[in-house]
């Protein structure tokens, strides 16, 4: 067993809010600079709808991540004879439109424009060639536009729905949509990495995190290619490749990273997930039904004396080892059995989980008939003029009973497994009636332990469950491995020589030469 | 005169020669960061698919012709001692000429008219391309106008750059050439001394050892790396074929 560790990511999308936060301290600390201004390394898209870039997961059109072939897998669109007979021109490569066109606006003209007949107007100006615009395309235009003929019937996560499911989801008194925050899943198998002609990509061994060495990016594209989540970005300016790198200095400070921090939310966990690397390569070409299964079974369990003895013989750190055993992330996705990987059929085995969001309730507002016939309780009485009307037994709807369809959710988070997305929807479903009974006390005792036995949940699981959803601090929802500096490579260096050499930055201004 | 040939073609491939080493290995060295093909496809794709083909393969053909018949130029001779081989290799040679003049025309047209890409030229983008736009004019004018070039570079120009190579330059040869010839000779050094200071750096990191690389890279910042990630366990071990094998820093 050669043991692994991986610092991972859960991102519990029934509490995400869809504010954006995230995206602008991500922002504000690694891109807001020249040639990286439409990059998103956390990005928040509205589901249904299209993502950033445009339709990201058609792989028709960009052919990332890897495919079967025969026993093992291969890169779809890169790798070393079609990734170096491309280098010329990369024919899956998307290009600027497929995201946005950067703009500022000018502002200065808003005081410095002389007196007129007209109010002084901020035109929009290009980021890139400095001339005025018309903007046609933003980073996250298609905010709260599901339903919309642009975004949501572009998505291509529908191509399994039936149309009359697909419109269901775009009525308008019956839309139902999620957010969908985004940041680079950090791989397992990053296509990313492999697809590199010159080596500049990498995983890096002690935490997981994947990077791009900037010295020795050459602009061969390939990983922009590669990446099936497209989360990998090509600098326009400097002529290098970037993409997230989990605030790795912040990280290794004791830190969450900048867009985990900012979450008001707080959707985000942070922790270290313990795998063993000789099993990568079978669960990367599993069959397709077995890809998510195969993929969790890759993940160890930290309280077992037999992993955690393999994971001292393969080096594992036992501060680390400690770090993995408060995992919240081992927490959602293996103890609790909620979250799961986002498009597990691309083969890179992404190490950023999902916990699917519980459907809205399923009530209409509809106008009072003036009659007072008797409902169910939880059907309330809105106003004199308006009904609002759960139009079932319960508050809260289950998976049969889904405003988002089943397979929809399936096809993002499960392969298309519809039963391990309602066996998730399952679960949070039964916290919740779990807790309305802590809280409220209405419920048939029987209806409950019923429910808690279909999540396959004791009540103390619930209450975890609820815990580390609801009331989680700061320390439990980001458990960050210490770095084990001590053993880097640069303590080995003398580091008096390099007092004030070191630091984040370039030495050199990363221009154009 | 003759001091003139000798700055010329003595002197100043000798100084292009060193430029290019020195210079070439402190950037690669020092700021790698720089070193890049500038790709342009990410703002602009669609134009630049057939020029960019037609020109980087066009290229990369000339060039390997000329290095064979600098290398080899007997075995160019024998090569050309029928005429229907010279014939096809002439005409061959000056089609990828007139595909690199193309392809090269397309890429400049492409990147004046577009205000993207003007955004993201530099005055040596410029200088090189159109520097690149002469020469391979130049080389093109030659195949047509003095016939036979395949032949009497294998039999003139190859004895010269040898000449360079082993220290002794002989350069009668070169003086007696027409001046379009002895400029296409010019322009090439001139082109070698200015890799270091522009994007035709790029040419020189082809990254060829990708061929021979493990598909996954995983960097370990301890000095020992991880211990079960020796060449000896991943060879027992059914990973991620070689996916996941150490390499060390």
């Amino acid at each position: 067993m050669d043991v692994r560790a991986q610092v991972s990511m859960v991102f519990h999308l029934d509490k995400c809010i869809g504010c954006h936060t995230c995206s602008i301290a991500c922002k504000n600390i690694w891109t807001d600079r020249k040639g990286a201004e439409y990059m998103w390394w956390n990005n928040v898209e509205t589901k249904p709808g299209t993502g950033f870039p445009r339709r990201w997961e058609d792989q028709a059109i960009y052919r990332g991540g890897w495919e079967k072939d025969g026993d093992t897998i291969v890169l779809k669109g890169a790798g070393k004879a079609k990734g170096l007979l491309n280098l010329f021109h990369n024919p899956a490569l998307p290009v600027l439109d497929d995201y946005y066109e950067p703009y500022t606006y000018q502002y200065l003209n808003l005081i410095e424009a002389p007196a007129g007949e007209d109010q002084p107007t901020a035109r929009p100006v290009s980021l890139i060639t400095g001339r005025p615009m018309d903007i046609k395309m933003g980073p996250n235009w298609d905010d709260d536009l599901s339903g919309t003929p642009d975004y949501a019937r572009q998505d291509p996560n529908l191509a399994d729905l039936s149309l009359s499911e697909r419109e269901a989801l775009f009525t308008i008194e019956r839309l139902a949509f999620f957010y969908l925050p985004r940041i680079c899943n950090h791989c397992l198998n990053p296509a990313c990495v492999a697809s590199c002609p010159s080596g500049a990509l990498y995983k890096r061994g002690e935490d997981g995190i994947v990077l791009i060495n900037q010295d020795v990016c050459r602009a061969w594209r390939m990983c922009v290619t590669a990446c099936p989540y497209k989360k990998t970005y090509f600098n326009w300016s400097t002529g290098k490749s970037e993409k997230c790198i989990l605030c790795y200095p912040r990280l290794e400070a004791g830190l969450a990273p900048a867009c985990m921090h900012s979450c008001v939310g707080r959707i985000r966990y942070l922790g270290v997930l313990l795998y063993d690397a000789e099993q990568l390569h079978a669960a990367a070409s599993a069959p397709e039904a077995e890809l998510v299964a195969r993929q969790l079974d890759l993940i160890l369990d930290p309280d077992d004396p037999a992993v955690a003895a393999a994971a001292r013989a393969s080096g594992v750190p036992e501060s680390t080892l400690e770090a993995a055993r408060r995992s919240p992330v081992y927490a959602f996705v293996k103890r609790f059995g909620l979250a799961l990987p986002l498009h597990a059929e691309f083969r890179t085995l992404p190490m950023l989980f999902y916990v699917p969001p519980l459907s809205p309730v399923m009530a209409s507002l509809r106008a009072g008939d003036g009659e007072d016939r008797p409902r169910h309780a939880v059907a309330k009485r809105w106003d004199e003029a308006g009904l609002y009307d759960t139009r079932m037994e319960e508050l809260f709807a289950d998976g049969a009973c889904s405003r988002l369809s089943l397979r929809y959710l399936a096809r993002l988070f499960a392969v298309g497994d519809e039963a391990a997305v309602a066996m998730r929807l399952r679960r949070l479903l039964a916290v919740r009636l779990y807790r309305r009974q802590q809280t409220v006390g209405d419920l048939d005792a029987a209806r409950l332990s019923a429910a808690l036995d279909a999540a396959g949940y004791t009540a103390e699981t619930a209450e975890a469950v609820y815990r580390l959803t609801a009331l989680a601090k700061f320390d439990e929802r980001f458990v960050v491995p210490p770095a084990h500096r001590e053993t880097a490579i640069e303590a080995l260096e003398a580091t008096d020589e390099r007092k004030g050499a070191a630091g984040f930055g370039f030495n050199r201004a990363p221009r154009r030469p | 005169m003759n001091a003139l040939y000798d700055l010329l073609f003595i002197a100043f491939p000798y100084v292009a020669a060193v430029v290019f080493v020195l210079a070439g290995l402190a950037r690669w060295r020092t700021v790698g960061y720089t070193v890049s093909s500038m790709s342009s496809q990410f703002l602009e794709s669609d134009r630049l698919h057939p020029a960019s083909l037609l020109f980087h393969w066009s290229l990369l053909a000339l060039f390997l012709g000329h290095a064979f018949a600098f290398g080899f130029p007997d075995a160019v001779l024998a090569l050309n001692s029928q005429p229907v081989r010279l014939i096809v290799h002439e005409v061959v040679g000056f089609s990828f000429g007139l595909g690199a003049l193309l392809g090269l025309a397309g890429l400049l047209l492409r990147r004046a008219s577009d205000p993207r890409l003007r955004a993201v030229t530099t005055p040596m983008d410029l200088v090189v391309e159109l520097l690149l736009l002469v020469q391979i004019a130049l080389g093109c004018w030659i195949a047509l106008g003095y016939r036979w070039g395949s032949s009497w570079f294998a039999a003139d120009l190859s004895p010269y750059l040898w000449s360079l190579l082993s220290g002794e330059p002989r350069i009668e040869a070169v003086k007696e050439l027409p001046l379009v010839i002895q400029l296409h000779i010019l322009g090439a050094f001139v082109l070698l001394a200015l890799v270091p200071f522009s994007r035709l750096i790029h040419a020189f990191v082809p990254p060829l050892h990708y061929l021979a690389r493990p598909y996954q890279l995983v960097l370990w910042s301890r000095a020992s790396g991880s211990p079960a990630a020796t060449p000896q366990a991943a060879k027992a071990r059914n990973g991620l074929r070689r996916l996941q094998s150490a390499k060390k820093v």
